[in-house]
């Protein structure tokens, strides 16, 4: 069951960043371009999913265990550090040249167009990078 | 390349993010953080439950585009860039500093600002600087 209902998830993950435009790089792009041809749908879509994912989170925080994998995963970590700071700053780069992220990417392997498989095997690269180097150190 | 703006369609389709975020936390606990769920399926050896639900998340994401296509009968506009050293360089950007920061824009932009975690903002706030940054510069400055 964990299975189906995760399935389920990722494609209604997928058919909203399909909807929502944000598999169409130059739309997000255009976003990011406050100063050109800026198209503010990208806004709309964060607001979009933290309108129904906060109050959903709220009211899930009081039952406090899920209905198939028991206790929620949430993350712990509390403190600022440079990890983080820079990590979201290379990221951010990423995301400008590109317009792409992660979810969109991969939804986007399946739209025929070749040049996504480019930046998500490059973007796979750069994941297992980070990862081995944190097993190793 | 002027783009429409799209409000309704983007906000529906970000309330259905919302909607697939509530219902994986809900059913299996996690969180819809796709550089997190991608990333952890790159480790070797791991085939916990975790595992296994990230796969299957993947493989939702993957089938969302045809079947989209099945029932609208076409897929959005894409404009992708040509230049393929410029998406390789942004792709693997993207994969380094995502899984280095422990979030993007689903995990950290969505979910986390959704739960309230400082970090989570702090870290949104952070790459959208430095993404609207890189987009002046590749319009106005290198591109001007």
């Amino acid at each position: 069951m964990s299975i189906l209902a995760s399935l389920f998830a990722g494609l209604v993950f997928g058919i909203g960043l399909i909807l929502g435009g944000m598999t169409n790089p130059a739309k997000v792009q255009n976003f990011l371009d406050l100063f050109g041809n800026w198209d503010p749908s990208l806004a709309f879509v964060m607001g979009g999913a933290i309108m129904v994912t906060a109050p959903g989170f709220w009211l899930l925080k009081k039952r406090g265990f899920s209905v198939f994998e028991g206790p929620f995963q949430m993350p712990t970590k509390k403190d600022l550090d440079a990890k983080l700071l820079g990590g979201s700053a290379i990221f951010g780069i990423g995301w400008g040249l590109g317009g792409f992220c992660p979810g969109p990417a991969i939804t986007a392997m399946t739209m025929g167009n070749a040049s996504t498989l480019f930046f998500v095997a490059a973007m796979l690269v750069g994941m297992f990078a980070v990862k081995f180097w944190e097993a190793r150190s | 390349m002027i783009t429409e703006f799209t409000p309704i369609q983007s906000l529906i389709g970000g309330m259905l993010i919302g909607v697939s975020a509530v219902f994986l936390m809900a059913s299996v606990g996690r969180i819809a953080g796709i550089s997190g769920i991608v990333s952890k399926l790159l480790i070797r050896g791991d085939h916990t439950n975790r595992y296994k639900s990230g796969t299957a998340f993947v493989i939702g994401m993957l089938i969302a585009a045809p079947l989209y296509n099945a029932f609208s009968g076409s897929l959005p506009f894409q404009f992708i860039s040509s230049n393929t050293t410029l998406l390789i360089i942004a792709g693997l950007l993207v994969g380094v500093g995502s899984t280095i920061g422990n979030g993007c824009t689903s995990g950290h932009g969505v979910c986390g600002i959704s739960r309230g975690s400082g970090r989570s903002i702090i870290a949104t706030i952070t790459f959208m600087i430095t993404a609207f940054v890189t987009v002046y510069i590749l319009n106005h400055v290198i591109g001007a």
